[in-house]
């Protein structure tokens, strides 16, 4: 009886959610990151682009830096990630152990679906 | 060293202050003198951002890792959201940056980097210290993390793994390193002062050097 007053409390309805509310990657997909290089400065270290990573993190939705950054007041929400990328991928001939690895956040927009 | 036409005696050291502005040091005061003419900002806001900053030390980190070892409660709550358990433990948050905190275990060893600039968990530990901001660190220890460490005197063993943490954007980085064995009976106090700014970056551990 207790339990029907908190079911009782969600909307009956299903909610259409909006292209990007919700997370388009989850944890545990394989990834690449973009490999583009337009004019200015992106949070994108040129290091990581082109390799392959795993989703280990979405982190909650933040402002999209890239359009605001260049004095766009887009007003828009996009998720980040964390990325996992064993550090053998990074650098081929890599001398330390084949589980060491990098976490990194990357913005939506660079990241690929394998 | 040449006569002075003033009695008081001084050594003359420069004042690195006194050297001609770079081309940024220029832009800067550009920016800001603009920003200030059309009331963006005040003067006294810039001051009291700086006055914030330096209020930020190590000392507040130490606090936090030694309250996460005390308490498995606040410990989950800071794994699980470093911003909100830094916030409910009394540290304000100045800016919009989120909080991940690095747990170090006998199996995985954490290490923070900002690679683009100088990104770094501002909040609870205060200013980078200049190697931290230095491309030598920032390009190496993404690349060789290990041979990294040995310089700090740290040596990890090859059973353990190594995540390197490159801080890019809005998330900051905050290692909770391991807790030392023989610390069963120490008040926070006293584990507060065995925690030191490198062992938060992951450049050492508290057993590197006493």
């Amino acid at each position: 009886m207790q339990d029907s007053s908190i079911t009782a409390a969600k909307p009956q309805v299903s909610l259409l959610k909006a292209l990007g509310e919700d997370p388009s990657l989850q944890v545990g997909d394989v990834v690449r990151v973009s490999v583009r290089y337009p004019v200015g400065h992106y949070r994108v270290p040129t290091y990581v682009r082109g390799k392959q990573g795993t989703i280990e993190a979405v982190i909650a939705p933040a402002i999209n830096n890239e359009d605001e950054g260049f004095g766009r007041n887009s007003g828009l929400k996009g998720y980040y990630y964390r990325v996992a990328i064993p550090l053998t991928v990074l650098w081929p001939g890599y001398t330390g152990q084949p589980t060491d690895g990098l976490r990194i956040e990357i913005f939506e927009t660079w990241l690929e679906r394998i | 060293m040449e006569t002075h036409d003033h009695s008081h005696d001084h050594a003359h050291i420069e004042n690195p202050v006194d050297a001609a502005p770079g081309y940024y040091e220029v832009m800067e005061t550009a920016v800001r003198e603009l920003l200030i003419e059309k009331q963006f900002i005040g003067r006294g806001e810039i001051r009291r951002q700086i006055e914030v900053i330096d209020s930020r030390t190590p000392a507040l980190g130490a606090k936090v890792v030694a309250h996460a070892w005390a308490d498995p409660g606040f410990r989950s709550r800071l794994l699980a959201d470093g911003r909100a358990a830094c916030e409910e433990f009394g540290i304000s948050f100045y800016d919009d940056t989120r909080l991940i905190v690095l747990e170090n275990t006998h199996k995985v060893h954490n290490l923070i980097v900002c690679t683009l600039c100088s990104c770094y968990p501002r909040t609870v530990l205060g200013l980078p210290p200049d190697w931290y901001k230095a491309k030598p660190y920032r390009a190496r220890a993404v690349k060789e993390p290990r041979a990294v460490l040995t310089e700090f005197g740290t040596d990890i063993p090859d059973d353990v793994e190594i995540r390197v943490s490159d801080s890019t954007a809005i998330v900051r980085y905050l290692v909770l390193p391991r807790r030392p064995e023989g610390t069963e009976n120490y008040t926070e106090e006293q584990l507060a002062a065995l925690v030191t700014r490198d062992t938060m970056i992951g450049v050492a551990t508290i057993n590197t050097v006493k």
